[in-house]
């Protein structure tokens, strides 16, 4: 169980290297993508080993077992939010906070539609190819 | 007798903060089968419980760390801090699968540039409509609509006033509440269920707690992918919003006393 934990960390600590490193050739103070280039490369990692039989049933179940953890992490991390501030942040803050988002959020059935022309677009010129 | 067992609590705090939350989820699932027929799932009453202890601890202390400022409880700040968050982020990509993600690749990341800018702008205009006309409160107050890091990163980048700073950390953190809350309830109207539905409102949203939470509560088979785009959000905010952006609004600022 612990190998499956110990590759998790190792992607983990990979990823979130890369994601500083990134941060700092764009010369700004943060890390940029960094819990998303691990996930990709656990994904990446799970496939190959998984391929070759190398990951064990108890290698995976070190992983799920953390994966299992993370609603819990997330219901701590809630109660860990300065959520007074946000309500007394006045007026602004609150608008500030709400409206953008919302716009933002209502552009996905549109981004999803853009999403769907590519691909078909992509196939159409496949279709085109095999004609 | 009680100040041995304060102690006691307060030196395994982090087990505390196990057990507690472990009751949360319990309560949480019991509230929804008995009281909401399992209407609501029981993260989202579990998160926003979390909140609510979040609240109590800021009125009781005064402190910024929600409950995680009552001593006993001090242990939540490690359980729900960045890096268990991002541990077990990086661990449900178990379940994921490349194909769903290389499927959602340029509306994801498309998703991304209108997220951050659509918030910025519109962040920006509100902050004008309200009474802070100049760029460098604009440019603050809209990074704060993307989230609560990108607000004082660029604040203190365009050397904004600390108040200005504040109102966009809470503008932030206002955001990812909203987002904690709405997304369950939204998500089958914006058909929000799916990988790549997943993956380009991480992008959207941005906010990687509010997603992550947010999707928690709606479809747990959804987290990896919104997470995926969203933890590049909060970087590419960081990027664009003291820089470009910033610019262009100075640009409009000049343009407009002329």
């Amino acid at each position: 169980m612990i190998y499956g934990v110990a590759l998790l960390a190792a992607c983990y600590l990979v990823g979130q290297t890369l994601g500083e490193l990134l941060g700092r050739w764009l010369n700004i103070n943060s890390n940029v993508g960094g819990v998303g280039f691990a996930m990709l490369l656990l994904i990446l990692v799970n496939q190959w080993m998984h391929q070759r039989k190398w990951l064990t049933t108890e290698m995976e179940k070190g992983i799920l077992f953390w994966s299992n953890l993370y609603i819990p992490v997330i219901i701590a991390m809630s109660s860990i939010q300065d959520v007074k501030a946000a309500t007394s942040g006045g007026m602004i803050a609150l608008l500030a906070g709400i409206i953008p988002v919302a716009l933002c959020i209502l552009m996905l059935p549109l981004l999803m539609r853009l999403g769907n022309k590519d691909v078909q677009k992509i196939e159409g010129e496949h279709s085109s190819i095999s004609d | 007798m009680i100040h041995t067992l304060e102690d006691l609590l307060i030196k395994n705090g982090f087990v505390v903060a196990l057990l507690a939350t472990g009751l949360i989820i319990l309560a949480s699932s019991w509230i929804s089968t008995a009281l909401t027929n399992k209407k609501i799932p029981a993260a989202a009453i579990a998160i926003f419980a979390g909140l609510l202890l979040a609240y109590a601890g800021g009125v009781i202390t005064e402190g910024k760390k929600g409950i995680a400022d009552i001593s006993i409880f001090s242990g939540f700040a490690l359980l729900g801090g960045s890096m268990l968050r991002d541990f077990t982020i990086v661990s449900t990509a178990m379940g994921a699968r490349f194909s769903e993600i290389k499927k959602a690749g340029i509306p994801g990341m498309v998703s991304l540039l209108v997220g951050i800018s659509l918030s910025f702008f519109t962040g920006a205009i509100l902050a004008a409509l309200m009474g802070y006309k100049d760029a460098k409160s604009m440019a603050t107050i809209g990074a704060g609509a993307c989230t609560f890091i990108v607000g004082p990163v660029t604040g203190a980048a365009v050397g904004a006033s600390s108040d200005v700073i504040a109102i966009s950390i809470a503008a932030g953190i206002a955001k990812s509440i909203l987002v904690t809350i709405g997304t369950p309830i939204i998500a089958k109207t914006i058909g929000l269920n799916n990988p790549k539905a997943a993956m380009i409102f991480g992008g959207l949203a941005g906010t990687t707690s509010g997603v992550a939470a947010g999707l928690a509560a709606t479809d747990p088979q959804l987290v990896p992918y919104g997470a995926i785009t969203a933890t590049f959000y909060t970087g590419l905010g960081c990027l664009l919003c003291p820089s470009l952006f910033y610019i262009l609004l100075k640009w409009m600022e000049t343009f407009a006393s002329t």
